[in-house]
């Protein structure tokens, strides 16, 4: 027996993306993953453990590669992984390979072989092999290549049993005897020689595929396909998440309701039902959306839909420098920018990927929709402009509309200067439609939702309890006498985000806002719609709607005299709302999806930058075409 | 008497769905064309031209027992020969 117990085997995985590894690695060890990232990139580190009879090995999943002549930083985290560097060293290598592409797969064998570990080919999908009409020559191809190989039908759990037995004794695993050669040519020679004797019969094309690819891929059956799919998944993303999400928040109301009736009134209990639990509340009301995005999103991606919906759009995506795959994230974004965020993962170029993730908070979430209809709703003119056409919709449509195209020529600029080509050329696979197991797409989403809590959860919760801090500290008592909203007026003004609010007066008055605007701001950065709570308590007016409404329509500056909520500022607002990234949950799954503080400072700054420019603008048109009083 | 045509090389590019060539050459000092190799686009690597995405562009190619799509500004850089 080998040393086993004190440094548990360590097993690296490695294959193309589509190889079928993420689905190896699922079916050795189960649900146990621990998803991290490699130390100073983006590269998800995922690591599972699994029992081989008398020994545990730990096995590393390396992201799916074409080469170990690395390119892009999910080669090169491979390559450095392989080297000992920002992970321990692997002590023997598990290639796996698509058997019905095995000739493409041997040139990523070629290159492991050369590396020097212990290596062993696992063939997944020889199911697919056999339904295909091909065949090969296993025991050959163990002799050709000088290694063990192993076939395994991954999601159905077979061979399984041979590969553990395999993989529990790499020390006794057989070496090639002369290494692969290293030229690109030289190593197509040296496949072709091989495959010649290992291939008895060639695998035909998917006919399941090439049937379903005519009509999914047809210019125009494709085309309308495309948009219906889309469709469905924004309704999906956008509606039907609804009313998950209104049970939450009624949920979340009710605990602090009841919370409130068992804990004496006073600070403990503001802080435990406005910060804590309202905090939590904002966490869990991501998980509807969250959940629902990533079930479709694998399952587009494992049916092998993805790839062809990039394919279809991926020319008006080029046009501005960005990929057929950020449609998706974008269209998501238009939901909610977290999980538009968070589909951002499927985008293999990191460039085009952190372009996409900069410019999706522009996207016009749904979080804007209480603030633009409480501004619209009281200071735009329901009057109609043609037909059943009204001018409040029309103002809805082109808020919508300048998010949409602000991001679009965001993306552009961005590739264009900061983000420019890193010289790799676009290519994406289309893989044989499969049906994914759905053991397999449960815990693609239990990882990707688990993560989500854990990883951006913790960070909105602690902001949460930070601005509830803001809001509520120091605490001062009303005057006798007063109102329960007049009361929660006067602790509001005097609270540090009311003073906040007085400080910034300064820098946003150019907007034509006001310090009670300004407390909104900074209470909308909890996430955008609690300025309408907001600046309810701040005009001590109740929370309805038609309240509120009443209330800022006749606010008045006591300095001036003049109205604080003119045409002008309204307009000015509803710009500012339109590009600033007021979201501090859109900030921590950046932080999250690109691993540093760097790229949400960055969005968070450009994006201010953005809506102050256009604010000052709007202002001062408005102001000058007489809407200013 | 036959005159010689002048032989115009063709790329990737070039091809019509439907049609075959043979990979002839990939400049393996840029990392696209590096990225070409790995891809499987080695010279001598027969190719078979799918179908071309609805707006034109990408295009989808099948070889070595896979399928994969490039746009033409990729395509234009593998050299091809008729099989």
């Amino acid at each position: 027996m080998t040393n086993a117990g004190a440094f548990p085997l360590r097993l690296g995985l490695i294959g193309s993306p589509n190889s079928g590894k993420t689905t190896l690695f699922n079916a050795l060890t189960g649900l146990r993953a621990r998803v991290g990232n490699y130390p100073g990139v983006t590269v998800e580190r995922r690591e599972g453990t699994v029992s081989l009879g008398a020994r545990t090995a730990v096995v590393v999943d390396l992201p799916g590669i074409y080469s170990l002549d690395p390119l892009s930083p999910d080669e090169e985290v491979v390559d450095r992984v392989l080297a000992g560097e920002l992970a321990p060293r692997p002590d023997a290598l598990v290639l796996v390979a698509d058997a019905c592409s095995l000739e493409r797969s041997l040139l990523v064998v070629a290159q492991a072989l050369r590396r020097g570990l212990p290596t062993c080919l696992v063939l997944t999908m020889t199911d697919e092999l056999r339904a295909r009409g091909g065949e090969l020559d296993l025991p050959h191809l163990e002799r050709a290549l000088g290694i063990p190989v192993c076939g395994v039908v991954g999601h159905r759990g077979l061979g399984l049993g041979a590969l553990r037995q395999l993989l529990a004794e790499p020390e006794r695993w057989s070496r090639p005897p002369i290494l692969p050669p290293e030229t690109a040519a030289e190593r197509s020679a040296w496949a072709e020689s091989i495959l010649a004797h290992v291939v008895r019969r060639r695998p035909g094309a998917s006919r399941l595929t090439d049937a379903i690819d005519r009509i999914v891929l047809h210019p125009i059956a494709g085309t309308l396909l495309f948009a219906v799919v889309m469709v469905t998944f924004f309704q999906l993303i956008f509606a039907w998440a609804q009313p998950a999400m209104n049970a939450i928040d009624a949920g979340v109301g009710e605990a602090a309701r009841l919370l409130r009736l068992v804990l004496p009134a006073g600070l403990v209990a503001d802080f435990v039902t406005d910060g804590l639990v309202a905090g939590v509340g904002s966490v869990v009301i991501f998980l509807p959306q969250i959940v629902l995005l990533f079930t479709l999103l694998y399952l587009l991606e494992d049916l092998g839909y993805m790839a062809r919906a990039a394919f279809v759009i991926d020319r008006l995506m080029g046009r501005i420098g960005l990929e057929g795959r950020a449609f998706v994230s974008l269209l998501s974004a238009y939901a909610c920018a977290v999980p538009g965020i968070m589909a951002t993962r499927t985008i293999a170029s990191p460039r085009n990927r952190l372009a996409t993730i900069l410019v999706a908070p522009l996207m016009t979430c749904s979080a804007r929709l209480p603030v633009y209809a409480l501004l619209i709703g009281a200071f735009v003119p329901a009057h109609s402009v043609a037909g059943p056409l009204g001018l409040q919709g029309l103002v809805l449509l082109g808020l919508y509309l300048a998010g949409g195209v602000a991001a679009l020529l965001v993306a552009a600029v961005l590739k264009r200067t900061l983000l420019r080509g890193e010289g790799l050329p676009f290519y994406m696979e289309l893989p044989p439609y499969r049906v994914p197991p759905l053991r397999l797409l449960a815990s693609q989403v239990w990882g990707s939702a688990s993560a989500f809590l854990r990883r951006a959860g913790t960070i909105i919760l602690a902001v949460s309890v930070a601005l509830w801090t803001l809001l509520s500290f120091p605490r001062s008592e009303a005057p006798p006498g007063q109102g329960r909203e007049q009361a929660a007026r006067f602790a509001l003004e005097r609270s540090f985000a009311g003073r906040v609010g007085h400080a910034i007066e300064p820098a946003i008055a150019p907007l034509g806002f006001d310090w009670k605007i300004g407390v909104g701001l900074v209470a909308s950065l909890a996430a955008r719609e609690v300025i309408v709570s907001t600046l309810a308590q701040v005009y001590a007016a109740s929370e309805d709607e038609t309240g509120l409404r009443a209330a800022i329509r006749a606010d008045v500056d006591p300095r001036t005299g003049r109205r604080v909520f003119t045409p002008a500022t309204v307009a000015s607002l509803l710009v500012f709302f339109v590009f600033a990234l007021q979201c501090m949950s859109t900030l921590a799954v950046m932080r999250r999806e690109t691993n540093s503080w760097r790229w949400p400072a960055f969005a968070f700054g450009y994006l201010l930058a953005l809506a102050w420019c256009a604010s000052f603008a709007t202002w001062h048109v408005a102001a000058a075409l007489g809407l200013g009083a | 008497m036959a005159a010689t045509l002048p032989v115009i090389p063709l790329s990737l590019a070039d091809l019509a769905p439907g049609s075959a060539a043979r990979v002839a050459a990939v400049d393996p000092q840029s990392p696209i064309g590096r990225r070409l190799l790995d891809l499987g686009f080695v010279p001598g690597t027969e190719v078979r031209v799918v179908r071309r995405a609805p707006l034109g562009d990408p295009v989808e190619y099948e070889l070595r027992g896979y399928r994969v799509c490039l746009r033409r500004s990729e395509a234009l850089r593998i050299r091809v020969e008729l099989a």
